[in-house]
């Protein structure tokens, strides 16, 4: 991928009364907003064409920073939203920014039938394995053993794989990012744009304010550092053996596939409905 | 008239022979073929049954086709809807236009007011006793290629509608009690963003699933406040088929007038009911739409406002790119905790209704006038109420009735002035008085206010409302 010029990306930003963002220090999402402009600018879309949707929580405040149609709905809501604007325009590129909690825990519902509906939205799902706007509460994705606020004890819960999730409930394309690897996430969030369908990126990025200070995990740096020795390409991974693969995850294109969509199967039935009125059949 | 068919056909003959002489020839000289089968019944001495004669006539017009009368009986018929719905649902301009009483249900009301309203989108998720409303837009709307989606549940399903309505389309989604107990969520959204969009609550027994196929009024209050957060409310609430289709227009246009959710409160006997409706002629049904910017997009300020305290509201995608957030915003529509920019946005939320209280009341009034005794009513209630009104006056009881059809804003010029003068006011209602505590608001001293709940599962019926008038009066 070419690089997309910072004055690019400095255009596609809302300067009015908008920045500093409201993120803490270390935190990954600024590298997310960089990211998802620059694919946005490469993949050649019109600003006017796009409408950025998220949820509630620390990557709810991302699409206000963007210069786009934005919308920050209620918490988990986002997809809901998204698909009632790409229904009514689907010349519109809709793309939904979640977090973890947002996108798997009160949204979860949403996210497996958007999956499983298949209409063209692009979903971010930026996991930081914590609710960090509210202090860090074990979301779905904390990992078992870890500390949370609300799990002072260690945590009891086994964790979500959103990759594999929105993959078994259907998603057209999977892709599992980390805000480390900013290149390839770069390229996901392009693949995901270009991508006919309901196409998931999660990305993994740290909380250093409220998992990694719980945690005892270091600076963002440390964490940085994490990511980067955790995360395994897919293709690696998949010669790996459940030995090594212990700790780790696959980043990459997890899911390519070609699968009925939603907005072509729509188009159909509208055709059908018009001539069997036609005819008087309906 | 024993004959069938073919003895029509016969007959016919037998009167254009004796009339003309001959078979073929000048049959113009009929008025036309119904006469002459009236002719004919008349001089067989057998019964006229027009209906039954002609129905006859035309199912042998196969074997007069040798016949030049088959040119009389090639008349147009009456023009058929290009539909397959039953006729009294059709709904097309053909039909529209027709000014013809139909049978419609009250659900049916709802839907064929939405599209008279301009709704092209629908979003919802089944529950009795609404479900019917979902079922006829999803017939509907794909016929015109606009989007119906049966959505995952009734979060999403007004989380969609919200979307859509963003994007520029009228939207609208239906539920009962425990669907609208989740949509509150989303609702509170749309107060607080502005988005226009009709929500339908048919009313059932609660709480919880209560009674999913029984009627109640217990959603009032809920309708009024139940999103959190202080925030103002338009609610209609019909108590006939044809006040379903009025009031889902006015919903409409109250939503996108003053971009406000509106919620269209119905029960479950006015939803299910069905009655003989005339539809207004789609000509004379008043619609209006949300003002969209007329500046350039540079120009556009999502939430500036001028004297009608409703700002414009663009379509997404139509070059605007503007920011809509559930957070309390400025009028650029950024977050804002400013006391000095929050103050006047909470002022103009509730002043855009507000000040439009009087337009926004819609009673109906019944022999209140010389009254001693008023009903205040409201939904299937008030259709009670009526009889009640009609007997009472028959025993020599002074009652009338308002009835009131704006639940909120609470119509409270008119609820005062047909308390005024009266020796008491009765308000019967499926709840434990849910609307008696606003009258008893409005009151101050006016009249005595006397309540008729009733939580059973069935309907007040006039033998109610007239035994407590007995009691009491």
């Amino acid at each position: 991928m070419s690089q997309v010029h910072r004055s690019v990306v400095y255009e596609w930003l809302r300067h009015d009364k908008k920045f500093p963002h409201v993120w803490c220090p270390g935190c990954g999402l600024g590298i997310v907003l960089g990211s998802l402009v620059r694919s946005l600018v490469k993949s050649g879309l019109d600003r006017n064409d796009v409408v950025l949707v998220s949820g509630i929580g620390c990557s709810g405040r991302l699409p206000v920073y963007v210069d786009v149609g934005s919308v920050h709905t209620t918490h988990g809501r986002a997809l809901t939203f998204a698909t009632g604007i790409k229904l009514s325009k689907p010349e519109l590129a809709v793309v939904v920014v979640m977090g973890d909690g947002d996108a798997t825990a009160i949204g979860g519902n949403h996210l497996i039938h958007a999956a499983r509906r298949n209409l063209d939205l692009t979903a971010i799902i930026v996991n930081n394995q914590t609710y960090g706007m509210t202090g860090g509460q074990y979301s779905p994705t904390t990992p078992l053993g870890s500390r949370a606020t609300t799990a002072v004890y260690g945590h009891i819960e086994p964790a979500f794989d959103i990759s594999a999730l929105t993959a078994t409930a259907g998603a057209a394309f999977v892709g599992r990012a980390t805000v480390y690897h900013v290149v390839q996430m770069d390229h996901m969030f392009l693949r995901a744009l270009q991508k006919p369908g309901f196409a998931v990126v999660e990305v993994l990025s740290p909380c250093p304010t409220n998992f990694g200070r719980q945690n005892v995990l270091g600076s963002p740096v440390d964490m940085m550092r994490d990511l980067k020795h955790r995360a395994v390409p897919v293709e690696r991974w998949n010669a790996m053996t459940e030995e090594d693969r212990e700790g780790r995850y696959p980043i990459g294109v997890l899911v390519d596939r070609e699968l009925p969509r939603y907005l072509e199967s729509f188009r159909t039935s509208c055709e059908i409905a018009a001539r069997l009125r036609k005819e008087g059949k309906a | 008239m024993s004959h069938g068919a073919s003895d029509a056909v016969s007959v016919s003959r037998f009167v254009l022979e004796k009339r003309l002489g001959k078979t073929k020839g000048d049959v113009h000289i009929l008025p036309s073929p119904i006469d002459a089968l009236r002719a004919a019944c008349v001089r067989c001495s057998a019964p006229i049954s027009p209906s039954v004669s002609v129905r006859r006539f035309r199912d042998a017009r196969l074997k007069l086709h040798e016949s030049p009368l088959i040119e009389k009986l090639k008349r147009p018929r009456l023009q058929v809807a290009p539909s397959g719905l039953p006729r009294d649902q059709r709904m097309d301009k053909t039909t529209m236009a027709r000014p013809k009483p139909r049978l419609l249900q009250g659900n049916e009301a709802i839907g064929l007011g939405a599209l008279a309203a301009g709704c092209n989108f629908f979003a919802g998720y089944p529950i009795t006793p609404s479900s019917e409303i979902v079922e006829f837009m999803s017939r509907e709307l794909p016929c015109n290629g606009d989007p119906f989606i049966q959505m995952e549940d009734e979060i999403a399903s007004l989380g969609a509608c919200i979307g859509a309505s963003l994007a520029g389309r009228k939207a609208m989604t239906a539920t009962s009690g425990p669907g609208f107990s989740l949509m509150q969520e989303n609702l509170g959204f749309a107060c607080i963003a502005e988005v226009p969009v009709v929500v339908v609550d048919v009313m059932r027994a609660g709480p919880s699933t209560g009674m999913p196929t029984n009627v109640a009024q217990g959603d009032v209050q809920q309708a009024r406040w139940g999103t959190h957060g202080d925030h103002p409310a338009i609610v209609l609430c019909p108590s006939t088929v044809a006040e379903c289709f009025d009031l889902t227009v006015t919903a409409f246009n109250h939503a996108e007038r003053f971009r406000t959710p509106v919620i269209l409160l119905l029960d479950e006997v006015v939803a299910h009911m069905r009655e003989k409706v005339t539809l207004p002629a789609p000509e004379t049904i008043e619609v209006i739409d949300r003002r969209r910017p007329t500046v350039p997009p540079d120009w556009y300020i999502p939430y500036k406002t001028d004297a009608s305290l409703v700002p414009q509201l663009a379509d997404l995608g139509d070059g605007y790119r503007y920011h809509v957030t559930g957070l309390v915003h400025d009028h650029r529509g950024f977050p804002t905790r400013r006391p000095d920019e929050v103050e006047p946005f909470y002022a103009r939320l509730f002043s855009k209704i507000s000040r439009n209280f009087g337009e926004l009341e819609r009673v109906q009034l019944d022999r209140s006038d010389d009254a001693d005794i008023i009903l205040i009513a409201y939904g299937c209630t008030a259709r009670s109420a009526r009889a009640a009104v009609r007997l009472g006056r028959e025993r020599g009881l002074k009652v009338g009735l308002i009835q009131i059809s704006s639940l909120w804003p609470f119509p409270r010029r008119s609820v005062e002035n047909a308390l005024s003068g009266k020796r008491f006011a009765l308000v019967p209602e499926l709840n434990m008085g849910q609307v008696r505590r606003e009258v008893l608001r409005v009151n101050n001293g006016r009249s005595i206010i006397l309540g008729l709940s009733k939580m059973d599962g069935s309907m007040i019926t006039p033998d109610d409302i007239l035994r407590r008038l007995a009691e009491v009066a």
